[in-house]
């Protein structure tokens, strides 16, 4: 075995793109050609499993909304590969099926950059020595994807496998239990995907966007990626802004501060009363000076999950927005599970209570008390997910609670005089 | 030897054998899923199982009537 080295050796002889303007540099619904000609050529004769260090030296985390390293990723992969047979070899994924309703990043990527999502794809492959690949996406992001893939000849191995357009469809065991077995629901993680998962075999799933970026470090190495973002935060991301001007699709740096994101999106933060950062699974805060970053203390910090941000207009009650996002994650819930299946409806009913009229302060315990039973208690996080969603809806908005608690609300009132 | 007893939600049914035979390890939750009475570092989906408990909590493995029940790092039965 030769040693192994930080960097891989520099093929590329060119600059990366420069600034937040990363992903989408080449364009919008960038071809072959314009992408090749932005990027450089995919060095993917020099790419092996010291691909691994360079990423851990580019301190990429994954973007699809847990936030784990993506070199120990790869890493398990491969130490699962070692040792078993060649039927074995490992499965990757680029998983694009974005079930959350708030983001839209992924869809876009797919759609106008779908070739630095297949050199991702095909990067991570020869990373880990795999066999089968797979491109999982909503209908919404096959067609561009396909176009790309019949632009080109180094792609053969690759599937697309249409996902449905359902909550948790995105969730790594669910993505490959819905294209090994067909429907898209978690499985039991008993046994981690890395060493058992797509029929047995070691298995690789990575959000398009993290493959996005591994394609451009595989050409341009880690410190490049690193010149924008932070220590604990390196790189960018792409980030789904929402709210009451519309949608907004930006890259900004990592560590980017929230009130800059909201601004780059043309939002007018004192018309804002909180912000949702994380999407459904996420968490509500108010104002506005956290900064976005996976680490980081949760009193200047919030996770970007995969990287969406709702704004809230004054106008609107949290509670009831909240109310009905729980709702919604109820009826999402694949209901395999019985503390999901039963405490996230159980929990939308209280918490519907409270945002529509009722005064019994016993509510806000309840919800309390469902929260934590529900937490940890289920094949996927989706109950974590809402518990903490509702734990930061009560901190957020406790003016609201009090105030519905005593029988007014604050928005009614504010719209009545 | 410390085991964990791994509980797959997606088969448990909550009819409650298992707490009925663990009662110091678990409980019944408001709709008769076993519910652990202390979570180590949070995770309530593998609960750990101290030498006095193990024999109980192999019968509840064995009678789990959806097989939803493992034990995890028991001693190993090859090699050493
Ligand atoms: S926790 Fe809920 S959403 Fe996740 S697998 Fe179980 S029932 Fe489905
Ligand atoms: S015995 Fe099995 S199915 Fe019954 S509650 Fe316990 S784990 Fe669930």
């Amino acid at each position: 075995m030769t040693p192994v080295t930080a960097e891989m050796p520099k093929v590329v002889d060119r600059q990366g793109p420069s600034g937040t303007h990363r992903l989408f540099a080449a364009g919008n619904d960038a071809g072959l050609a314009e992408h090749v000609q932005t990027f450089g050529a995919l060095p993917l004769h020099g790419v092996d499993a010291r691909l691994i260090d360079v990423v851990e030296a580019s301190g990429l985390t994954g973007r699809g909304g847990a936030a784990f390293a993506s070199w120990r990723k790869i890493a398990a992969t491969v130490d699962a590969r070692s040792g078993a047979p060649l039927e074995r070899k490992p499965v990757v994924i680029a998983n694009g099926a974005e079930g959350e309703p708030l983001s839209f990043k992924d869809k876009a990527l797919l759609a106008h950059a779908p070739h630095l999502v297949i050199d991702g794809l095909l990067t991570a492959a020869r990373a880990v020595s795999g066999g089968q690949l797979f491109i999982y996406a909503t209908d919404a992001g096959l067609p561009a994807v396909e176009r790309a893939l019949a632009q080109r000849h180094d792609s053969r191995s690759i599937r697309l496998v249409a996902a449905p357009e359902t909550f948790i469809s995105g969730e790594a065991s669910a993505v490959v239990n819905g294209i090994a077995n067909g429907p898209a629901l978690p499985t039991d993680h008993r046994r981690r995907l890395s060493e058992s998962g797509f029929k047995g075999r070691p298995t690789l799933v990575l959000n398009v966007e993290t493959l996005a970026h591994m394609a451009l470090i595989a050409r341009y190495g880690s410190a490049w990626f690193r010149t924008e973002g932070s220590d604990r935060d390196p790189g960018t991301r792409l980030v789904s802004v929402s709210g009451p001007a519309g949608d907004r699709l930006l890259e900004v740096a990592g560590d980017a501060g929230l009130g800059d994101v909201l601004s780059s999106a043309d939002i007018d933060t004192s018309s804002i009363q909180a912000v949702l950062v994380g999407g459904y699974h996420g968490r509500w805060v108010r104002p506005m000076g956290y900064r976005l970053s996976p680490t980081g203390p949760a009193s200047h910090t919030v996770r970007p999950g995969a990287g969406v941000v709702h704004a809230l207009p004054d106008s609107v009650c949290g509670l009831e927005t909240t109310a009905q996002i729980v709702g919604y994650l109820a009826n999402e819930s694949a209901k395999q599970c019985g503390p999901c299946m039963y405490g996230l409806p159980a929990m939308a009913r209280v918490l519907n209570s409270l945002a529509y009229g009722g005064r019994d302060p016993q509510l806000v315990r309840e919800l309390g008390r469902l929260s934590r039973m529900v937490t940890g208690r289920g094949a996927c996080h989706h109950p974590d997910g809402a518990a903490q969603l509702v734990g930061s809806a009560l901190e957020a908005f406790s003016a609201e609670v009090a105030a519905h608690l005593a029988g007014t609300c604050t928005k009614r009132m504010g719209r009545r005089s | 030897m410390s085991e964990t007893l791994h509980i797959d939600w997606t088969r448990c049914d909550g009819r409650g054998l298992c707490t009925e035979l663990l009662p110091t390890l678990l409980d019944r939750d408001d709709w008769g899923y076993p519910l652990a009475k202390r979570a180590t570092n949070g995770d309530r989906s593998n609960v750990a199982v101290r030498p006095a408990h193990s024999e109980a909590a192999r019968e509840a493995v064995y009678l789990c009537p959806k097989m939803a029940l493992s034990l995890a790092n028991q001693v190993a039965g090859f090699g050493q």
